[in-house]
């Protein structure tokens, strides 16, 4: 059901967003206040220059914590309210924010993609984000999680806010002037989810978003295969990407993405940058691939992970300075560029090839209409 | 500001509740209550109007009717947040301010997601703080129907405490000025919050400064005494029921009066209640008009689904405009599953019922002249623009009030017409502004700088 018709080196290409970028000492290099990460201009800023240079999709991570540790950044906007802010200011790229599972409720993690949606008219993604270290969940006033809790709790609250999109069908509203009804009742639904530790009653407060079902991508870490829309593969090298996504695939996923972090060779070679900012912090390695190099060996590597995977979420150094150079050097050199950079009016679902599925509560005469 | 303007200055919101009888959907002219472009337009026009505030409501379930989704009002709305974070991008002056329930929230969560939109908006948010101890509403959380009536308020303060805290728990100054600096923050310029109690427990480091404002501007609308006392303790702005003038002069004075017993001044509260405004070009018309509005939000079937909302039963049978219905209501009283019911309906439903009965047959009602009289939501404020203005000019300089929260009929008519008509009237008289003068929400309504 995907289009992977583009062949191999038609990659969906995301780029992570958040602060100055993926290295702790990114923010030395940012080229403005170190504070500025914090306004609205940084964020209009990335997202213009991630939809000019024709990404798909721009995800904003986020934590319950601080960013770095030590020396790096303190700061960081919530990352739901960044994507809404970015979504008036553009028209094709998609945005997920990461939200986390475990330090929210379902109910309004699920209102807020929701209405994510509604005001990008289409466009909005879910990176689920399960954070469940001790000093995360201390926030809300939970204590730390077993692996099996987490994932369990991780299927909880992806089938609910899946549930939860589902519950208003999409003709739901109705505005019968002559019987006074704004909305068609037997359209507008219970979901009476009950999961392991909590239940949800529902229906949504929202309505059904335009594309039904946000699109869910989730790292390949959280057991979540099966519900994603995306799996984010982090390996450290393609042979084991390409393992993980045929595991992906076979576990149901419509879509697998690769995670690189980047760090090109820009004014100064890549080598010589990256020697300057570990010298200023150390880039503790993530379990992702990460390229240190020129435009054309990442060109290369893209052409190679496309072989195994659909997409690849690029994650910048240094944005102020790779961004840039991705946008220029790498992008229009994609094969198939021009014909993968999203379009004004295109869901999020329609740029992946992805249906847009039918509301589970949706009578079958409707469906087959 | 006040050597500019010796006049006590009105303030204004406007209130977009996004669901509810009180908005028009069936007249040709209503937009989708649910389309952002509709909110975008609502904003700007209040922003063209200098307006103080653009207000979004919340209920955290879709409200219902004897178990079943209630089908005549407007229904759907977005998280207010993330809507207003939108807003932010494509307003530049107004106000944005999210009701925010203090019982199925997590005070970290909500205070990091309020500052957030403060910093996007450079300053112009704000929140609107509700409790509830409704157990229905709590059927969609984690949490649900865990907090004691008693205790809402107490859970609410402490959470607003717990909210204050990590708001000012980065030091000015504390972010390094230049890419030089040994690290991002200077060490010890964060401090961590930490609460242990029955009702709020937490252990956070806020990951955001204050805003240009300080911190969102905090408002509360709770007519309770605990409201009240909440208000007095916490709140920069009060959002009342109390339009009438006599009402309005005793709530203010008994607010200032708390206000005084927690230490604080009387300007550091604006007390705004909550109206609706008909105009027309010459009373008449405007008389007219609000029959007219007051006729599409109470009509037949809406008449009906009120009175089985008090019957507990099937009324459907019956004419709307025919007498009141025969049957014996229910012995159970009200559920609160209109999600706004007010705590005094929670018991004697039959002494209302026996009231209404005995109004109907003294003035021969029918069903629908009855819920006409009775159900809440007749406009406050009828007139033309210039009979209005001079109303709330009255209500200004005698602080009655210091503006008000405006609740749209139909939109953008209702808001347009206002902005259009009444605005300039209220110049003319000096009691509003001729331009913004500030860029946040606080200098917008005249607020004392933070402490």
């Amino acid at each position: 059901m995907t289009d992977r018709e583009a062949g191999p080196a038609g990659l969906h290409l995301a780029l992570e967003a958040d602060g100055d970028g993926a290295h702790p000492a990114a923010w030395r290099h940012s080229g403005r206040p170190p504070g500025a990460v914090l306004t609205p201009g940084a964020v209009r800023d990335v997202v213009l220059a991630a939809e000019d240079a024709g990404f798909a999709l721009v995800t904003f991570a986020d934590s319950p914590l601080p960013p770095g540790a030590g020396p790096g950044a303190a700061g960081r906007l919530e990352a739901g309210t960044r994507a809404s802010y970015a979504a008036p200011l553009t028209e094709r790229t998609g945005l997920a924010p990461t939200l986390h599972l475990t330090t929210t409720e379902p109910f309004h993690l699920a209102t807020q993609l929701a209405s994510l949606d509604h005001a990008s008219h289409g466009r909005a993604g879910w990176v689920v984000g399960a954070a469940a270290d001790e000093a995360a969940l201390a926030g809300v006033g939970r204590t730390a999680l077993s692996a099996a809790e987490l994932v369990r709790e991780t299927a909880d609250v992806i089938d609910t806010a899946r549930a939860l999109w589902d519950s208003w069908e999409d003709d739901a509203v109705i505005k019968d002037v002559a019987t006074g009804r704004f909305l068609d009742a037997r359209r507008v639904h219970h979901i009476d989810f009950e999961g392991e530790s909590f239940t949800v009653k529902g229906p949504l407060i929202t309505p059904r978003p335009p594309q039904g079902q946000i699109v869910v991508l989730a790292p390949d870490t959280l057991d979540a295969d099966a519900r994603a829309d995306v799996v984010l593969v982090a390996r450290p090298d393609p042979a084991s990407v390409a393992a993980r996504a045929a595991t992906a695939r076979e576990a149901g996923a419509p879509l697998v993405f690769a995670e690189v972090e980047v760090l090109l060779d820009a004014a100064v070679p890549a080598a010589d940058r990256l020697a300057e900012l570990n010298g200023a912090a150390e880039w503790p390695g993530s379990g992702r691939l990460r390229h240190v190099g020129s435009p054309d060996s990442l060109l290369d590597l893209l052409r190679e992970l496309a072989e195994s995977v659909d997409g690849v979420r690029l994650h910048p150094a240094v944005l102020a300075v790779d961004l840039p150079v991705l946008a220029e050097r790498v992008l229009p050199k994609q094969a198939g560029a021009r014909r993968r950079a999203p379009r004004a009016g295109s869901t999020l679902r329609e740029v992946l090839g992805l249906p847009r599925p039918v509301s589970r509560f949706a009578a079958p005469a409707a469906t087959s209409a | 500001m006040t050597e500019q303007n010796p006049r006590p200055q009105l303030h204004l919101g406007v209130f977009f509740t996004g669901v509810g009888p009180q908005l028009i959907w069936a007249d040709p002219q209503a937009p989708s209550h649910t389309a952002f472009e509709t909110f975008v337009e609502i904003a700007q026009v209040l922003e063209r109007g200098l307006f103080d505030a653009f207000f979004l409501g919340e209920g955290l379930r879709v409200r219902e009717n004897r178990g079943k989704v209630f089908d005549l009002d407007v229904a759907g709305r977005p998280d207010a947040i993330t809507q207003l974070a939108a807003l932010a991008a494509v307003t530049e002056r107004i106000g944005l301010v999210a009701t925010q329930n203090t019982t199925y929230n997590y005070p970290a969560d909500l205070a990091r997601r309020l500052a957030s939109l403060d910093l996007l908006s450079d300053g112009r948010a704000g929140w609107n703080i509700v409790t509830t101890d409704n157990a229905w509403t709590g059927a969609n959380f984690r949490h649900g129907g865990w907090l004691e009536h008693e205790r809402r308020y107490e859970r609410a303060g402490q959470f607003v405490e717990a909210a204050k805290e990590l708001w000012a728990s980065w030091e000015p100054d504390g972010v390094a000025p230049d890419s030089r600096a040994a690290s991002w923050a200077r060490p010890g310029s964060i401090s961590p919050v930490e609460r242990d109690s029955d009702l709020v427990r937490l252990r956070a480091t806020a990951t955001v400064p204050g805003s240009r404002q300080g911190r969102p501007v905090l408002f509360q609308a709770g007519d309770s005494d605990g409201g009240r006392e909440l208000a007095a303790r916490h709140a920069d702005v009060v959002f009342s029921a109390n339009t009438e003038y006599g009402k309005a002069v005793a709530y203010a004075a008994d607010l200032r009066d708390r206000l005084s017993r927690h230490g604080r001044t009387p300007d550091s509260l604006r007390i705004l209640p909550g109206a609706s405004v008909v105009l027309g070009d010459t009373a008449a018309e405007a008389e007219e008009k609000a029959r007219w509005v007051r006729g599409e939000q109470v009509n037949g079937v809406r008449a009906i689904a009120f009175l089985e909302q008090y019957w507990g039963a099937d009324l459907s049978a019956y004419d709307p405009d025919g007498p009141l219905p025969d049957i014996e209501p229910s012995e159970q009283e009200l559920d609160p599953s209109r999600g706004t019911i007010s705590i005094e309906l929670r018991s004697g439903k039959q002494t209302v019922i026996r009231k209404w009965r005995d109004l109907a047959a003294e003035r021969s009602l029918s069903i629908r002249q009855l819920v006409l009289e009775v159900a809440p939501g007749h406009p406050s404020f009828v007139g033309t623009p210039s009979a209005v203005a001079d109303e709330w000019t009255r209500y200004v300089t005698t602080r009655a009030v210091d503006g008000f929260n405006l609740l749209p009929h139909l939109l953008p008519a209702s808001v347009t017409d206002i902005v259009d008509k009444l605005v300039p009237e209220l110049q003319e008289r000096g009691v509003y502004r001729t331009e913004y003068r500030g860029t946040t929400l606080r200098e917008h309504l005249d607020l004392p700088p933070l402490g």
